[in-house]
């Protein structure tokens, strides 16, 4: 799904810079232009909000039910200590996956813009390519991917934290669920800000 | 003799209103308490702060005469291996087998190897009527009456000082409920543990205790052995007992 949009927004990218910078003849940005707003901004960005859509909905849905059922309050009576058994793992695979993710959302995009640079907008494929290579720093990709894995953290701790603190039954874990998505959608677009405005410092 | 259990001057407050107002309460190593009161006294919450699960407001809980509630979580930890705990719902976790629920303990905070944990899974659901051949599904294929089961032999594998059990009949038929009565009642009796339990449902807070202590606003009213509960001189008791809806209590609607 993220692959999906990665390419039509990769797509819609290229068309739009194509239009925008044939008003000042800098047509042949297109390449440079969309690798960078995907790997900096649109990849992260975007992977971040689908994924606290589904990611972070999951988690504050099971662990909510877990802590309405007493399964939370079981397993401290057990001994184990439910923060080590539940939550840690979740943030920590969180953190790990989503700059794979994004990694790959960054290749298909820039696919996108390449299809379309290529079929519609009559781009030399090798040149495409050769630009877009070229002109990428590792300091995008690092940015790219730092924002990633912080998005990862923000959407599974959201999740846990709303999922942990729930109450009230069903209604209760439907309440946390929303809430875990709203956080972590507010948060990501604001630390995304940040981020990008660290590194640009 | 110390109380293998002391709760003293436990108080709570949630969403504004004093639901334990010092509550009082000791139990005998060996013996069998349970506490009756009504829907929303605070019977489970009483549970929960003595279990951790709750901090109280005031007022200390002693387990073998040490005090629980300021001790840092990883000490706490410790003490909890003394406890065992039945659940109102059994509290299962649904994304692990039977047999792993049961050993869960074992696994994860025993480090046992999984081979003898799952062979001592089986010996407890053995102990408890449930049958071996539902080692390896998951909880929710079990009915009401096996998942309590199964949940009591969680409680029990590690052999605990007091079972704890909230409402360990509610939501079961009389004849599960009955088995599972006599289940408690033999569970006691072969760990030798204290046990403290908490229902409304008077037969079997009759069957499974040995003493009865009752709670109503916030505190414990009146407490003695199981066989004078018929004769506590008590209103509050008496009406509860005999389950009217006119006396001092006001049911609450
Ligand atoms: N986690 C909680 N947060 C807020 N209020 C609670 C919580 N748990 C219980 N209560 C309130 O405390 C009161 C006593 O509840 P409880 O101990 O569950 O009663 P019962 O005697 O039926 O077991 C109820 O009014 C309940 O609404
Ligand atoms: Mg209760």
């Amino acid at each position: 799904m993220i692959g999906l949009t990665a390419v039509f927004i990769g797509a819609a990218l290229a068309l739009n810079i194509y239009v925008g910078g044939a008003r000042f003849n800098a047509e042949s940005f297109v390449p440079n232009i969309v690798v960078l707003g995907i790997t900096r901004e649109l990849g992260p960005v975007l992977a971040g909000l689908m994924l606290a859509g589904r990611v972070s909905a999951g988690i504050a849905a099971e662990i909510g039910t877990m802590r309405v059922t007493e399964q939370i309050d079981a397993m401290t009576t057990l001994s184990t200590d439910p923060f080590k058994f539940l939550i840690a793992p979740r943030v920590l695979a969180a953190v790990l996956t989503l700059p794979v993710l994004v990694a790959v959302a960054d290749i298909i995009g820039v696919m996108g813009g390449y299809l379309v640079a290529v079929n519609s907008l009559d781009f030399n494929g090798a040149t495409y390519l050769r630009n877009t290579f070229n002109f990428l720093e590792t300091q995008d990709v690092v940015l790219g991917l730092t924002k990633a894995a912080v998005f990862g953290f923000i959407i599974a701790v959201m999740g846990a934290y709303q999922g942990y603190n729930s109450s009230g039954g069903a209604l209760g874990v439907g309440r946390a669920t929303t809430n875990a998505v709203v956080g972590a959608i507010v948060l990501i677009l604001a630390v995304n800000y940040l981020i990008t405005a660290f590194f640009v410092e | 003799m110390t109380a293998k259990l002391q709760l003293i001057g436990l108080k709570k407050k949630l969403r504004g209103r004093q639901v334990l107002d010092g509550v009082d309460l000791d139990v005998a190593p060996g013996k069998s308490i349970v506490i009756i009161g009504g829907s929303g006294q605070g019977k489970s919450v009483t549970l929960k702060c003595t279990l951790g699960l709750m901090k109280p407001d005031s007022g200390q809980v002693l387990v073998d005469g040490a005090e629980i509630t300021k001790m840092p979580v990883e000490i706490r930890a410790r003490v909890m291996r003394k406890f065992g705990m039945l659940f109102q719902g059994a509290a299962l976790f649904d994304s692990l087998s039977v047999w792993e629920n049961i050993a869960f303990r074992l696994i994860y905070a025993d480090n046992v190897p999984r081979k003898d944990a799952r062979e001592r899974a089986i010996e407890t659901m053995r102990k408890v009527r449930l049958s071996p051949d539902f080692a390896d599904v998951r909880p929710i294929e079990l009915s009401g009456g096996m998942q309590k089961r199964a949940g009591l032999a969680r409680a029990i594998i590690a052999k605990p000082d007091i079972l704890f059990f909230d409402e360990p009949t509610t939501g079961l038929d009389p004849i599960t409920a009955d088995a599972i009565n006599d289940l408690i009642v033999e569970m006691v009796k072969e760990l030798d543990c204290a046990a403290v339990s908490i229902t409304h449902d008077m037969p079997s807070a009759r069957k499974i205790s040995d003493e009865i202590a009752m709670l109503h606003d916030g505190k414990i009213v009146w407490r003695g052995p199981t066989s004078t509960l018929d004769s506590s001189g008590n209103a509050m008791v008496d009406q509860f007992v005999a389950g009217r809806a006119d006396g001092p209590i006001q049911a609450v609607v």
